[in-house]
């Protein structure tokens, strides 16, 4: 089996996250960075497919110099090899763009060995659109099962993919041929900490670094001038104001009650 | 020269997710009911904390690790919370090392890969009721019967002794007379289970009440005569080789609990308002701060100084005695700036510092066994007169 995982890195969800005044891009001098904690999910899922049976995990992020800290954290879980796309000209790309430069990588990394399986995460933990992994499925014109709560590998590759997706009222089971493309939840496994052993070893793996120029992408297709979507003006959220308070009457059980079937709660 | 290596940075990251995941939401719970949570110790030695000074072959990290490794993990773990840093700290000094160092390549292949693994923990018993600084006045005492080892006497104190996952504590024991008289101290392992080896009750302790520690008592207790660890008479003096460990070790544990001190109160400094103002604005308040910073950066480099110059012991190009000196002089320092964190820190903290609720109230309970465990204040300052060449 031969995967690849597309990651992305992430100001970190726990600090105070803004973006930068000169073109609403997000703020990455000033906040701390990290792999997207929902692609930990997808390493995760990756590693333990290949632990099964056989097979390598190569781990694709698109993104800044900085951005190779995702890919470091994705070896140190134990992935094989890792692939960095980085190029000026892709700041402030949207989710398009972003789904244009990966199929490409993915393509590329395909030309040495075909891939068989596509992991990514359900979305990311700053942008939380969610798109990037049907278009790229899109791009690849491979079939797209997203949202997986349980991913099952029959017959290696060439086999198929089989998942669960938990919607509210009912519990999907989809197969899929590969290769194919599956997102996952965060319900699908415990992402490992890297071990003090996954730590030195991932110092010797190799990263290849690619530029647009390396995939054949043209400057103009990516980047903020090309995007579809833009931030045109953001400002913080007024403070949390200080609720209701119900004095009980008397009656509080029956006005707590309606609340919350007001808010469809119960 | 005054950084730890990119790697030890990116283990320090790992092991403080660790422990900010896998720990912190679970500590007060655990704390309260004086719980010592089992499960943790297989994920810690899934990370390889149990490793960092262990070859290969049992399942350590061999060359790539170290001591300074440890240490980073023992700060880490304790500034999360110190029942979980001794936990590993004694596991590794006193469980792993004395097997390490001494056993025999069976008893190294019988134990090591499972407490490597966190699978199991071992403990080491030294200390007696009667018997703790001035260790060789120990009294328990092991007769041979033929291809047995009779054992009889009490331990106290015995860290990592009584947990579900404990499979053996080595115990010191009289086995003789020296020809000049003097007792002859040998170091004998005991699996767990053994008859005639009763693990006493938890006992009741101000704080540490997450870490495991009971007192053990032997009741002709017998163990085949291949039990005996290292050289028979040698028991004292081996285990005194490995206290230098530990006691750098114990200044990490301790670096851990002044960290904490500090991000905690700076915190609150910052938060808590009084009079219309962040209590961080008064002098009363900052300038406690500011000693707290000049403590935590003090401990912080003795500390992994001495463990630098363990590693370079290690590769041969440091003398034991630059070591123990080191060790000595990090023990001491860190751990009363440890307990001055404490003080300063439930101070910042007010009458919300007194309270179980705010994990101060548990640092400061944590940290006076640091100025007691592997070696008094009062035994480092001998030690490091003593390193002066002062009159004996």
């Amino acid at each position: 089996m031969n995967i690849v995982v597309c990651v992305k890195y992430v100001p970190d969800a726990q600090a105070e996250r803004t973006f930068n005044a000169s073109d609403n891009t997000t703020d990455r001098d000033n906040v701390d960075g990290l792999l997207s904690e929902l692609d930990e999910y997808a390493v995760e899922e990756a590693l333990k497919i290949v632990e099964a049976g056989e097979g390598e995990v190569t781990v694709l992020t698109v993104g800044p110099a900085q951005a190779a800290d995702a890919i470091k954290k994705a070896l140190q879980m134990g992935a094989h090899k890792g692939v960095h796309v980085d190029d000026d000209a892709i700041h402030g790309s949207d989710a398009v763009a972003t789904s244009l430069v990966l199929a490409e990588a993915i393509k590329k990394i395909g030309n040495e060995a075909p891939v068989d399986l596509v992991v990514t995460g359900m979305a990311s933990t700053d942008g939380t659109m969610g798109v990037v992994p049907t278009m790229l499925a899109e791009r690849l014109g491979l079939p797209a099962v997203t949202f997986a709560s349980e991913l099952t590998i029959d017959g290696g590759a060439g086999g198929t993919a089989t998942i669960h997706r938990d919607g509210d009222a009912s519990t999907q089971t989809i197969t899929a041929t590969l290769p194919a493309l599956v997102s996952v939840t965060d319900q699908i496994n415990e992402p490992r900490y890297p071990s003090f052993k996954g730590i030195m070893a991932a110092k010797k793996k190799p990263v290849e670094k690619w530029a647009l120029a390396d995939l054949g992408i043209d400057p103009s297709q990516v980047g903020l001038d090309a995007a579809w979507t833009k931030v045109e003006a953001f400002a913080a959220r007024p403070p949390r104001s200080q609720g209701e308070i119900v004095p009980d009457e008397g009656d509080g059980g029956r006005k707590l009650a309606a609340f919350l079937t007001e808010h469809k709660f119960v | 020269m005054f950084e730890l290596s990119q790697d030890h940075e990116d283990f320090r990251a790992v092991v403080r997710d660790f422990a900010e995941n896998e720990v912190a939401p679970n500590i007060a719970k655990w704390d309260a009911a004086s719980y010592f949570p089992t499960d943790l110790v297989p994920k810690m030695g899934e990370l390889g904390l149990f490793g960092l000074v262990v070859p290969e072959e049992y399942g350590g990290a061999g060359e790539s690790g170290d001591f300074t490794s440890l240490c980073v993990a023992i700060e880490e773990l304790g500034r999360v919370d110190q029942s979980i840093g001794i936990t590993l700290s004694a596991g590794v000094g006193l469980g792993i090392n004395p097997i390490l160092t001494y056993g025999t390549e069976e008893q190294k292949q019988r134990f090591l890969p499972d407490l490597v693994a966190g699978r199991t923990l071992a403990g080491f018993g030294l200390t007696e009721p009667e018997a703790g600084s001035d260790a060789a006045a120990s009294r328990t005492r092991a007769v041979r019967d033929g291809d047995e080892w009779v054992i009889d006497g009490a331990k106290a104190f015995i860290t990592n002794s009584g947990t579900e996952i404990t499979s053996v504590v080595t115990v010191t024991a009289r086995t003789g007379t020296t020809a000049a008289g003097a007792p002859e101290i040998s170091a004998i392992m005991v699996p767990a289970g053994t008859p005639g080896f009763i693990v006493e009750p938890a006992y009741h302790k101000l704080g540490w009440h997450v870490s495991d520690t009971h007192g053990l008592t032997f009741e002709a207790c017998r163990v085949p005569i291949d039990n005996m660890l290292g050289e028979p008479g040698q028991g004292f003096k081996q285990f005194l080789k490995t206290l230098d460990d530990g006691r750098i070790a114990i200044s990490a544990l301790a670096v851990g609990c002044a960290q904490a001190c500090l991000e905690l109160a700076t915190d609150y400094a910052k938060t808590r308002i009084a009079f219309g103002r962040p209590i961080g604005v008064n002098q009363g308040v900052s300038f406690q701060l500011a000693d707290l910073a000049v403590m935590v950066e003090g401990a912080r480099l003795l500390t992994y100084k001495a463990a630098w110059l363990k590693d370079e012991l290690h590769a041969g190009r440091r003398s034991v005695a630059e070591v123990k000196h080191a060790a000595s002089i990090a023990k001491l320092y860190s751990t009363e700036a440890a307990v001055s964190a404490t003080r300063i820190a439930t101070q910042v903290f007010g009458g919300n510092g007194f309270m179980e609720e705010y994990p101060v109230a548990r640092f400061y309970r944590d940290a006076k066994i640091l100025e007691i465990g592997e070696g008094t204040s009062e035994v480092q300052r001998m030690l490091i007169a003593r390193g002066l060449g002062l009159p004996a």
